[in-house]
C-alpha cells in the first residue's frame, strides 16, 4: 500500500461518516463567516428553528463592503444596502453567540487575514468560508476552502461538510528564486502554467525548496491563488516556520496542549511513497516578474514579453483572447511595459499582509506616484495597518503620494466604493482580473507589491528589477 | 429544494469559455440579504447598457431566449467567486439546467444545493448542443435526469454522467441538512473522540 498525501491525512483525520459511495461528512474545525454570504444561511437557520452547533468555532468579521476612509464607524459612510448587510451580520453573531471583530475592532479585517492572525488557524484543521479564497489558510497545512451560502447554512447547523474526495495533485517548484521575483509571482506562473481549469477536482500540494524558503505570510499569497487555478484547496506542509508564525496567537494553544499540537503537526507531511494523480514541476528559476493582460487569471506573461496575438491560442481560447484584448483596450505586440496606468491599488487577502507592505514600500522610500495617478494602499486587518505604521511605512507611502486607508477588501472587488471608473486601468495585488471585478468597464493587472510599487512611481506597466 | 426529474423548454447558446461568477450576477447585487430577485440582473454587464437598457444582441435579450431554461455554455462554467448568488440569480430567471465540457468546483456543488441540474458533456456533444440551441423556440430540449439521458429537437439523444447520491437528493428534492442532522450521533461521537484526541481544536 502507498503512503499518504498531506490531504489524506487531514481528510481522513476529519471523517465524521462514510457512505458506502464514498459521500463523506467531513467534521470542520473552524467557520470563518462574512457579511455577504452569509444572511441568507443565519436565516435558514432562524426559519427552520435550528442553532448555530458550535458556536466556539465560529469566526465572523465585516469585511466585503466595509468602507475604507477614516471614521467609517459613522453609519452615514455606508451606503443603506452595506449597512444592512454589516448589520446583519452584527445581529447574527450576537443571537447565535460567535466570535466577532466589528468594523471598530483594530482586529477586524479580510477574514483570511484576521483567521491567522488570531491563531484561529492551526495545522491540520479544516477551514471552510463562503468565499472561494479561503484556500489562503492551506500556507499552515490546514485544508481550506470556499464554499456555498447553502453549505454555510449546513456548516452551521452540524459543524459538517458532505464531500466527495478530491484528487492529489503536486506542485514543485524546485530551486531559487531571481531578484525581483516573489511568491505572487510564482503563483501566477502556477496557473499560467496549468490554466485556469487545470485544477479543478484537485487539491494541490505546494512543495520544492523555492516554497520552502518563503516566509509563511509568502505562503499564503500561494495558497490564495489556488482557487484561480481551479483547485478546491492548496496545501503546504507545516514546518519550524509554521509553528513559529503560530506561536503566542491570542487562538493558539499552549502549554501542555501546545506540546501535544506540535507532536501531531509534526506528522503532517506526504509520506515519500505517496501517490499523486498529477505533478507539475516548474523551475524557480525560470520564474520572471509577471503581469496579466488578459481578463482571466491564466493570461500572465512576464513583464518584459509583449501582448499576445488571439491567434496564438487554441480552441475557445482563441476568441477569449479576442475579448480580452476588447475589454483591455490592448493591441497584439505593444509591449507590456510600455502600458500606461491610471491607478495602483496595493492590498487583499493575497497581498495585504505586513510584507507585501514592506517590500512596495521599499520601492517608493524617497520616490513619488508618478503624477495624476491614484494610488492606495488597504492593510489586509487593523493590526496589519497598525504595524505599518509602527514601522514608518505608513509614512513612506503617504509622502510618495499613496492613499493610507483602514482595512477591509476594498479595490479587491468594488463592493465598496473603492472603484475604479470606466476605461481605468489599475495595476492590483488582488487575485482576480475578471471584466468588471474592479469597477465596471474597469481594466485590472495582476502584479506583486513590489512591481505595483514601481508602477505607480513611473506610470505605467514596469519591470520592478530596473527601479531597485 | 425544488425537484428536478424531467425538463422541456428551450436551450440557449453562450459559447463563451471561462464564464465567471461576477459576470452571472456582478458584486452590486450581492448586497441583498434575500435569495430570490436576483434573475432580473442576471448576466447584468453583458445584459444591460449603463443606462440600463437591454443590449439587444445578448442572448437571454432575444425573444426567442427569454424563456430559456437551459443554459449551454463553453469550458469551465461559474469560476471565480464562490457566490451562491450566481446559481440563485440563474433560477430566479428561470434557468434548471446548465450543460459545458467543464464547472468550476464551488459553483457545480451550488447548483445542486438550488434544484439546478448541471450536466458535463464531451466537447462534441457540447458542439452539437450549441448548434440546436442556436435554433432558438424551434428547438426545445428535453433532459431526464432519471434516465440521465438528453434528447435534441432532432430526435438524437445524448447521455451523461452524475453522481447517485447528488442525483437521488435532485430527484426527491432533499434537503442536506435535514439529512445530515439524522447523521448526528455520528457527529456527537466523532467530536467526543476529538476533544480527547486534539483537544486543542
Ligand atoms: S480581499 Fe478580495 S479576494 Fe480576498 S476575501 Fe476580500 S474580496 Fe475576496
Amino acid at each position: 500500500m502507498s503512503g499518504k498525501t498531506l490531504y489524506d491525512k487531514i481528510w481522513d483525520a476529519h471523517l465524521a461518516h462514510e457512505a458506502e459511495d464514498g459521500t463523506s461528512l467531513l467534521y470542520i474545525d473552524r467557520h470563518l463567516v462574512h457579511e455577504v454570504t452569509s444572511p441568507q444561511a443565519f436565516e435558514g437557520l432562524r426559519m427552520a428553528g435550528r442553532t448555530v452547533r458550535a458556536p466556539d468555532k465560529t469566526i465572523a468579521v465585516p469585511d466585503h463592503n466595509v468602507p475604507t476612509t477614516e471614521g467609517r464607524e459613522n453609519p452615514d459612510q455606508m451606503p443603506a444596502d452595506s449597512r444592512t448587510q454589516v448589520a446583519a451580520l452584527d445581529t447574527n453573531a450576537k443571537d447565535f453567540g460567535i466570535h466577532y471583530y466589528p468594523v471598530s475592532d483594530v482586529r477586524q479585517g479580510i477574514v483570511h487575514i484576521v483567521g491567522p492572525e488570531q491563531g484561529w488557524t492551526l495545522p491540520g484543521m479544516t477551514v471552510v468560508c463562503g468565499d472561494s479564497h479561503t484556500a489562503t489558510h492551506g500556507a499552515f497545512g490546514a485544508l481550506a476552502h470556499g464554499i456555498g451560502t447553502s453549505e454555510v447554512e449546513h456548516v452551521l447547523a452540524t459543524q459538517t461538510l458532505i464531500q466527495k474526495k478530491s484528487k492529489n495533485m503536486k506542485v514543485e517548484i524546485t530551486g531559487k528564486l531571481p531578484p525581483g521575483v516573489t511568491a505572487k509571482d510564482i503563483t501566477m506562473a502556477v496557473i499560467g502554467e496549468t490554466g485556469t481549469a487545470g485544477g479543478t477536482g484537485y487539491v494541490i500540494e505546494y512543495c520544492g525548496e523555492a516554497i520552502r524558503e518563503l516566509s509563511i505570510e509568502g505562503r499564503m499569497t500561494i495558497c490564495n491563488m489556488a482557487i484561480e487555478g481551479g483547485a478546491r484547496a492548496g496545501l503546504i506542509a507545516p514546518d519550524d516556520k509554521t509553528l513559529d508564525y503560530i506561536k503566542g496567537r491570542p487562538h493558539a494553544p499552549k502549554g501542555a496542549q501546545w506540546e501535544a499540537a506540535m507532536a501531531w503537526w509534526q506528522t503532517l507531511h506526504s509520506d515519500p511513497d505517496a501517490h499523486w494523480d498529477k505533478v507539475v514541476t516548474l523551475r524557480g528559476e525560470d520564474i520572471a516578474p509577471l503581469v496579466t493582460w488578459g481578463t482571466s487569471p491564466e493570461d500572465v506573461l512576464p513583464i518584459d514579453a509583449v501582448v499576445p496575438a488571439p491567434d496564438s491560442f487554441e480552441g475557445g481560447k482563441v476568441g477569449a483572447a479576442q475579448r480580452a484584448l476588447d475589454y483591455m483596450g490592448l493591441t497584439p505586440g505593444q509591449k507590456l511595459s510600455d502600458i500606461e496606468i491610471d491607478t495602483v491599488f496595493i492590498g487583499s487577502c493575497t497581498n495585504g499582509r505586513i510584507e507585501d507592505l514592506r517590500a512596495a514600500a521599499e520601492i517608493l522610500r524617497g520616490k513619488k506616484v508618478k503624477d495624476g495617478l491614484r494610488a492606495m494602499v488597504v492593510p489586509g486587518s487593523g493590526l496589519v495597518r497598525a504595524q505599518a505604521e509602527e514601522e514608518g511605512l505608513a509614512d513612506i507611502f503617504k509622502q510618495a503620494g499613496f492613499e493610507w486607508r483602514m482595512a477591509g477588501c476594498s479595490m479587491c472587488l468594488a463592493m465598496n466604493p473603492d472603484q475604479l471608473a470606466e476605461g481605468e486601468r489599475c495595476v492590483s495585488t488582488s487575485n482576480r482580473n475578471f471584466e468588471g471585478r474592479q469597477g465596471y468597464k474597469g481594466r485590472t493587472h495582476l502584479a506583486s507589491p513590489a512591481m505595483a510599487a514601481a508602477a505607480a512611481v513611473t506610470g505605467k506597466l514596469t519591470d520592478v528589477r530596473e527601479i531597485v | 429544494m425544488q425537484k428536478f426529474d424531467k425538463l422541456t423548454g428551450i436551450a440557449a447558446p453562450l459559447p463563451l469559455v471561462n464564464i465567471d461568477t461576477d459576470m452571472i450576477i456582478p458584486k452590486q447585487f450581492l448586497k441583498t440579504i434575500k435569495r430570490s430577485g436576483l434573475g432580473v440582473n442576471l448576466f447584468d454587464e453583458m445584459r444591460y447598457d449603463r443606462q440600463g437598457n437591454e443590449i439587444p444582441d445578448f442572448v437571454l435579450n432575444k425573444p426567442a431566449y427569454r424563456d430559456a431554461q437551459i443554459l449551454v455554455a463553453g469550458d469551465n462554467f461559474g469560476c471565480g467567486s464562490s457566490r451562491e448568488h450566481a446559481p440563485w440569480a440563474l433560477l430566479d430567471f428561470g434557468i434548471r439546467c446548465v450543460i459545458s465540457t467543464s464547472f468550476a468546483d464551488i459553483f457545480y456543488n451550488n447548483c445542486f444545493k438550488n434544484g439546478i441540474l448541471p450536466i458535463v458533456l464531451p466537447q462534441e456533444d457540447v458542439d452539437k448542443l450549441m448548434e440546436d440551441a442556436e435554433r432558438g423556440s424551434n428547438a426545445t430540449v428535453t433532459v431526464d435526469l432519471e434516465s440521465q439521458t438528453i434528447s435534441g429537437p432532432d430526435g438524437g439523444e445524448i447521455t451523461f454522467e452524475v453522481d447517485p447520491w447528488r442525483k437521488h437528493c435532485l430527484l426527491n428534492g432533499l434537503d442536506d441538512i435535514g439529512l445530515t442532522l439524522e447523521k448526528a450521533p455520528a457527529i456527537d461521537a466523532f467530536e467526543e473522540k476529538m476533544r480527547a484526541e486534539r483537544p486543542w481544536v
